[in-house]
């Protein structure tokens, strides 16, 4: 190995430079160009031995070939091209020399051992470099561009890592190393099962390539080790698909569950349901610029100030519909259609007015913005706070329904009017508190909304098609069967993606709707009992 | 055929028939033209919008169907004429292509797709024009009314049904022009659609179509089988215990409403110059609507009344005050529901102290 003792030297090179020499960097820099290519050797070790940045600079300057000496003044410097002319600036200070003429500057000589040395010292700084990020970059890129002249050095970092990440990076980089090198079968081996831990795409193609390998041991691990990758990515695969499904199906449920209660409950058709969803996702954008304006420290807390401001402007609006419209329409639900679609139309007409017709601009808080790894997907933090909400707003709902004196009412109302209101329960009172209530949690919908779709005016009409599909589909009249439509539609539309596209999963799924509805016409969930029946 | 027209039908075709007389003369035979070309052509598509109003009310007014996907039946018939429109263009495209139409050409395909064969022929594109609407009707009521599906659960899938066939077309893969759809046609039949003639030609066809129209739909709402419609609209449950077969007397009634709104389709085409997914949305389907509750639904023609009434409302408004339009058509939808059940004609006829048209009951409480 002839790489052994040039690794002796510069590490005894590194030892003793700082006691013996003490030079500066200035004063080692400037000595590049001097003396013979052994002495450039030392040279380029003292240089390294620094540890200082700017060394690292140099170095890979002088891999590149383009740190030279200028005639005029003797600096060294870093030639960058601009066009066909060459420019200088100075390789330590940065100071720019402007153009340099043709032949004046003289190139700092390396040979092919020289450029080994240095790439050493450059692969040595950067894996012991003391900032952890700097040592994780080094090791990604030498398992990116294995060198097996590096493999010593690699184990040598490895071994004194401190750091975990670094240290598991530094042994795949390793164990490229070893699968690239001719080396034993069984670092091999061991260099496979670490290539199949890591599991990713990458790992996979450093396999296929240790799969030809002369030796059958290590081509039999390596094959094993490839089916182990693709399994474990297609279940990834479908861990993501899930994942996708489970973010959709909570915006879906967002933008149904409101409906679920003033169609599934009471039966009304409230075609304006998406509008009021916008209107939440504008007061949004109200309060954003709101405290943009004044209370620019709130921001992060936009979100928590606008829900409920926007349940109370989306509920006021409902109440305000349900008392002007609506109830002069029930056991009409085809005429409650036309009469809330043309609500629709109004509201939509007034955002544009108030607020014009392009998308605004809204925010996210910083606790929602960026992703983080969750072993090979990647998971946002919004599509994750969207789905919390999602079922926590579906949680307070069926407490609503379900434990309180106004659920109570409510429910007795949609099951049988007449009783109820001999029993002393204001109808018409909770009526519009019910539409009020739906009307509300489209707004609560339309804050969730903001952050993951343009706010437009048209908001409203994108989700309104998809809302009534999943609650016809789970079942009017059972705000579980919203939930489980809501998410069985939303995961069979990612399902079916890969295949067919986004848009023809989309018709897919609206066929198999309309199908299952021939079948079920009551949904998946139907409530029985007589106050339902037609 | 003579008792079919009644006297609100007597005096509806009679102001039509002025109309179909009058504006061609202004248009072509006059001098200082008093109807200029832009309103021929615009009351053109006015009356193709009448024909669909009563192709919607032949099946919601008699018989209480609220379909909110009739926009997809008229886009079907549209886009079969647009089909034939495109083949006649011929090699006077952009690219010149004797065969593909422009858009295929841009998408690099280098031949017809098979669903594209036949539409050279102008009496075959007309026949797809009823037949393609009617067989989208008779699969898709076949499966709805036996299982059935009923009020607003119908309504809603019959939305869905427009919506997937317009997220369908928006696709170029589909082979009908994607998100630009159909367009640049130059002529029909060799006449140019940009000749006065030619277009009021399309004008005086879309009026007999109309008429032909409002006298089918009056003949099957006054003949025995009509009876039954209303029956089943009245009440759907008792007619079946009866012992009628509700679910064939529903199914004819929406394929021929299919196939009328197709024929509208295929008018509206070569006289607007273009067809595109964008009249397959939901939006549309419901502006339909509210022609007929408008115009006075179960009435036929009130329902073509209120299609060219809410037509010319869109006009002025659009060109005078285009922010108010969408607060006067939502206001309008309110309105209506709540203050005129029997909608304008059923007003106008109660002011002169007739009779006012048998009320449409308010549909079996059905969810």
């Amino acid at each position: 190995m002839r790489l052994l003792p040039r690794l002796i030297l510069s590490i005894a090179l590194l030892l003793w430079a700082p006691f013996v020499l003490a030079q500066s960097l200035e004063e080692l820099v400037a000595a590049l160009p001097e003396g013979s290519y052994d002495d450039r050797a030392a040279v380029i070790a003292q240089i390294a031995a620094t540890g200082d940045d700017r060394a690292l600079k140099v170095l890979e300057v002088l891999l590149a070939g383009d740190l030279e000496q200028l005639d005029s003044n003797s600096r060294i410097v870093e030639i960058y091209g601009q066009g066909r002319d060459d420019f200088a600036r100075d390789i330590l200070t940065g100071e720019d020399y402007g153009e340099v003429p043709s032949r004046g500057s003289s190139k700092v000589r390396v040979n092919n051992s020289l450029r080994r040395d240095i790439r050493t010292a450059i692969g040595t700084m950067t894996l012991r470099h003391p900032d952890p990020a700097r040592r994780l970059a080094a090791a990604q890129s030498a398992f990116r561009s294995p060198d097996p002249e590096q493999a010593e050095l690699l184990a040598e970092a490895a071994a004194a890592e401190a750091d975990p990440e670094v240290a598991r990076a530094l042994a795949e980089a390793l164990a490229v190393v070893t699968l690239a090198g001719d080396g034993a079968a069984e670092a091999k081996i061991a260099a496979i099962s670490v290539m199949r831990d890591r599991g990713d795409t990458e790992a996979r193609t450093v396999l296929s390539s240790a799969l030809d390998n002369g030796d059958p041991q290590v081509a039999a691990a390596a094959e094993e080790a490839v089916r182990h990758i693709e399994q474990m990515q297609r279940l990834w695969g479908m861990a993501q698909n899930v994942w996708f499904g489970l973010s959709l199906g909570s915006v879906l449920l967002l933008a149904a569950i409101g409906l679920a209660i003033t169609f599934g409950v009471m039966g009304v058709i409230n075609m304006a349901h998406g509008e009021l969803v916008m209107l939440g996702a504008y007061t949004t954008f109200a309060v954003q610029e709101a405290i943009r304006s004044s209370f620019p420290a709130l921001f992060d807390w936009s979100l928590l100030i606008a829900a409920p401001l926007a349940f109370l402007v989306a509920g006021g609006i409902g109440v305000a519909i349900e008392r002007g419209v609506v109830r002069f329409l029930y056991g009409r639900p085809l005429e409650t259609l036309l009469a809330t679609w043309g609500i629709s139309l109004m509201l939509q007409q007034l955002v544009r007015s108030i607020f014009g017709p392009n998308n605004r601009e809204v925010g996210n808080p910083s606790f929602m913005s960026g992703a983080f790894e969750l072993g090979q997907m990647t998971v946002t933090w919004n599509r994750l706070w969207i789905l919390v909400f999602a079922l926590a707003v579906f949680a307070v709902l069926l407490f609503v329904l379900k434990k309180t004196p106004i659920g109570l009412q409510m429910r007795a109302v949609t099951q049988n009017r007449a009783m109820a209101a001999n029993m002393g329960i204001r109808t018409g009172w909770v009526d519009a508190m019910t539409f009020g209530l739906g009307a509300g949690i489209a707004g609560l919908a339309g804050v969730a909304l903001s952050q993951i779709d343009n706010v437009s005016p048209n908001l409203g009409q994108s989700y309104i098609v998809d809302s009534f599909m999943v609650v016809v589909f789970g079942g009017a009249g059972n705000i579980w069967g919203t939930l489980a439509g809501a998410f069985s539609l939303g995961i069979a539309n990612k399902f079916l993606e890969p295949w067919t596209g986004a848009v023809l999963a989309k018709i897919l799924v609206l066929v198999f709707i309309i199908l299952f509805i021939q079948k079920r016409p009551r949904g998946l969930f139907a409530v029985r009992g007589r106050a339902v029946d037609a | 055929m003579l008792s079919l027209i009644d006297r609100r039908m007597g005096i509806f075709l009679a102001g039509l028939f002025v109309l179909t007389v009058a504006v061609p003369v202004g248009n072509l035979a006059l001098d200082g033209q008093p109807v200029p070309s832009y309103i021929v052509a615009l009351l053109g598509k006015y009356l193709c919008y009448a024909l669909l109003a009563v192709a919607l009310d032949l099946v919601w007014g008699y018989c209480g169907i609220l379909s909110l996907g009739h926009g997809a039946f008229f886009a079907l018939g549209g886009y079969a004429m647009g089909m034939h429109l495109m083949r006649e263009i011929g090699p006077r495209g952009v690219y010149a292509n004797p065969l593909l139409p422009d858009f295929m050409v841009f998408l690099n395909w280098d031949s017809l797709p098979w669903y594209w064969l036949g539409f050279d022929m102008f009496g075959f594109a007309l026949l797809m024009a009823l037949a393609v609407p009617g067989l989208l009707a008779f699969v898709f009521g076949w499966f709805a009314f036996r299982s059935r599906v009923t009020g607003v659960y119908l309504s809603i899938i019959t939305q869905a049904m427009t919506y997937a066939l317009m997220l369908a077309f928006f696709r170029n893969e589909m082979g009908f022009g994607g998100y630009n759809g159909l367009t640049d046609f130059k002529d029909v039949l060799g006449f140019s659609l940009q000749a006065d003639t030619t277009r009021a030609g399309l004008f005086v066809l879309s009026a007999l179509a109309l008429a032909a129209g409002l006298l089918v739909a009056k003949a099957i709402t006054s003949s025995k089988l009509g009876k039954v419609l209303i029956a089943i609209r009245d009440a759907e449950s008792r007619t079946r215990f009866i012992g009628y077969r509700v679910e064939e007397y529903k199914l004819f009634v929406f394929v021929v409403s299919a196939m009328m709104a197709g024929l509208a389709g295929a008018l509206y085409v070569p006289q607007v110059g273009i067809i595109n997914p964008g009249e397959f949305s939901p939006a549309n389907s419901i502006g339909i609507v509210i022609w007929v509750a408008l115009g006075g639904r179960g009435t036929l023609v009130g329902a073509a009344m209120g299609a060219i009434i809410v037509g010319f409302a869109q006009t002025l408004f659009t060109s005078w005050f285009p922010e108010l339009w969408l607060f006067a058509l939502g206001g309008l939808f309110v309105f209506v529901t709540i203050f005129l059940p029997q909608g304008v004609l059923g007003l106008i006829e109660s002011r002169l102290g007739r009779k006012p048209p048998p009320a449409p009951a308010p549909e079996e409480a059905s969810a």
